[in-house]
């Protein structure tokens, strides 16, 4: 069964276009080692950047390895904590994919539901959600994200708010951006609805519900497919972005985002490192994520021939 | 409608956001004074009755007073906006001088050097955040090889009305240039992309193919029948962006220490500023306003078969 899908797969056109696509088989492989160094962070980390007892001051600010003065200890220098880089950016990105991944989940849940419910039903409730999604497209997802966390950051007092940051991240961003999956979602159920499939399932009396999930939703992967590689990229900057304001996850426990905020002020006395690493570290990982999602959507998009 | 959603949202932040009494009085007022104070503020009246007054007062212009700088919010603020309204004209400028004739470019010659140059330079810029942009041209431009400044306005000149400017000073000028440059950065390569994929749409379209079968020349067919059809979209799009445009001021103006409104805004978040978050919220909420409805009003007019008088209509 398992190695009969294995062989549909390698003979889909799919697999095809991949193979023949550099750009893409350079960036598949580079998510993956991503995907593996950060949730092996504890295995392959040499120092847990979360334990302040081996985190000694003495040690800040050491450059990395290559550069005079560095310390074979620290592959990339250390940040103005006495942090190892290197490991607190394997933890970083940890937290930076996690936050990235679940928000996007959130979205598409949310926003498949809605999609299929606009599209499957019409009339008053579609034009109703539409207007909704709409109205919240006009507001930019980091304009909500920054008013909202800004609020519940006065509300709650910033201790209990730092440990409640990845659920709040998670949630606002998730919130913020279900419109762009509803209404992919939307689009593509207008079109499936008028085939003979979903009236056949119809007429042996299914109920809305199952030809929703079960008939409608399979036939519409391939667009949903596309947005959620170029959303979870959006979902990191955002995140990155919010960190980086000081709304976002604290110093503690950082993301990227912060990592890049905490170094700031110290490029000015040249321990540029603590910034430029994480953020190559974070341009990379949006960079390729960007570039899977282009060959996606020039794949699975039939509308596009390339010539 | 949105601008009643916002106030309606700004208010109950007031409502919830601490206990506008504690900032009054200190720890040695009792309870009964307190209650007798509440009482004589109207804080406990009901909440529609709370916001009908909060409405009134902010439909003249009182949103309160900052509790930081002891100044009615809505000077604070207005004081602070020129600033940050020359930051986003600036960086407009760099989009529009830039985006056009590069996406025109890419779409007449898709297979030139410089086409694929730009299309794989813009996908690289819609990967970099803004505020790491701003970060690395700091320590470029500022930090290596210090040509240029890298925080706040330097010198300014007031022109008339208080509204102070920074364009017409040589060293105003110099700090505009790595703040517009950065805030540019994310809106340019999506506008590249933008115009180019329209143009390519349109150069295949029937009237063109017809106005080339015309002989007219091909500066005419790209530049009057082509880049006409191409920026209508371009400008929808660009209206909803100015949003975007205005959250990304906050990062920008954070990395240069820019005494615009989003530096400001985050200081009053960082304060617990309440009256100047809501200001801030409403002033934000009436540019977006605005600006959408002069989109509105500009595509009516560059497009003739956009009716503005929609059936359902009054959305904003």
């Amino acid at each position: 069964m398992v190695a009969a899908k294995w062989q549909q797969f390698v003979d889909s056109n799919f697999y095809h276009d991949f193979k023949r696509d550099k750009i893409a088989i350079a960036s598949f492989f580079i998510i993956c080692v991503y995907l593996i160094a950060c949730f092996s962070a504890p295995l392959i980390a040499p120092y847990n950047p979360y334990d302040p007892t081996i985190i000694d001051i003495m040690d800040s600010e050491v450059p990395p390895v290559w550069l005079q003065g560095g310390d074979p200890r620290f592959l990339l220098g250390t940040d103005a904590q006495g942090r190892d880089l290197y490991s607190t950016i394997l933890y970083g990105t940890r937290i930076s994919l996690i936050i990235g991944i679940c928000a996007v989940l959130l979205q598409a849940i949310l926003g498949i539901s809605i999609g299929l419910i606009s599209g499957y039903s019409g009339g008053r409730v579609d034009s109703l959600l539409m207007r909704i999604a709409d109205i919240q497209l006009s507001f930019s997802t980091l304009m909500v994200a920054i008013i909202v966390l800004a609020v519940f950051q006065g509300l709650f007092g910033t201790e209990l708010y730092e440990r409640l940051a990845i659920v709040m991240l998670i949630l606002v961003i998730g919130i913020a951006e279900w419109p762009q999956y509803a209404r992919t979602v939307r689009a593509s159920v207008l079109s499936e609805k008028k085939k003979e499939y979903v009236d056949a399932a119809r007429v042996i009396g299914l109920r809305p519900a199952r030809i929703m999930y079960r008939h409608i939703l399979p036939n519409t992967l391939s667009p949903i497919m596309v947005i959620s590689t170029v959303q979870i990229a959006n979902a990191i900057v955002s995140e990155a972005a919010l960190s980086f304001l000081g709304l976002g996850m604290p110093v503690t426990k950082p993301s990227l985002g912060s990592l890049i905020n905490s170094g700031f002020e110290f490029i000015f006395s040249g321990s540029w490192w603590i910034t430029i690493i994480p953020g190559l570290v974070l341009i990379v990982l949006v960079l390729v994520m960007n570039l899977l999602g282009d060959f996606l959507r020039d794949v699975l998009n039939p509308k596009l021939y390339k010539n | 409608m949105v601008m009643f959603i916002i106030s309606v949202i700004a208010f109950s932040i007031q409502d919830n956001l601490g206990d506008p009494l504690r900032e009054m009085v200190g720890q040695s007022v009792s309870e009964a004074e307190r209650q007798a104070l509440r009482q004589e503020m109207g804080l406990n009246d009901p909440f529609f009755v709370q916001y009908w007054r909060f409405l009134t007062k902010a439909l003249h212009g009182d949103l309160g007073t900052s509790y930081f700088f002891k100044r009615p919010a809505v000077d604070v603020i207005l004081d602070k906006l020129p600033a940050t309204l020359e930051l986003v004209f600036g960086a407009s400028m760099i989009i529009i001088l830039f985006s056009v004739p590069v996406g025109v470019f890419a779409a007449i010659n898709p297979r030139h050097w410089f086409s694929k140059l730009s299309m794989g330079m813009s996908t690289v810029g819609i990967s970099i955040p803004v505020f790491l942009t701003a970060i690395m041209s700091i320590y470029i431009f500022s930090v290596e090889l210090g040509w240029l400044p890298s925080f706040g306005r330097g010198q300014t000149v007031e022109i008339l009305g208080g509204w102070t400017t920074g364009y017409l000073t040589r060293d105003g000028l110099r700090h505009l240039i790595l703040p517009c440059i950065a805030l540019s950065s994310i809106m340019l390569p999506l506008f590249i992309r933008l115009i180019r994929a329209e143009m390519l749409e349109v150069l295949e379209s029937e009237y063109v193919k017809f106005a080339w079968a015309k002989g007219l020349s091909s500066r005419r067919v790209w530049f009057l029948h082509a880049l006409k059809n191409t920026l209508l979209p371009v400008i929808t799009v660009g209206g909803v962006q100015i949003g975007t445009l205005i959250a990304f001021t906050i990062l920008t103006e954070t990395v240069f220490q820019w005494p615009g409104m989003g530096f400001l805004f985050l200081e009053a978040v960082n304060r617990v500023d309440t009256p100047l978050i809501i200001a801030y919220l409403i002033v934000v909420g009436l540019i977006f306003v605005i600006t959408n409805t002069i989109v509105d009003l500009v595509y009516g007019l560059v497009n003739p078969t956009v009716k503005l008088a929609r059936p359902h209509g009054g959305d904003d």
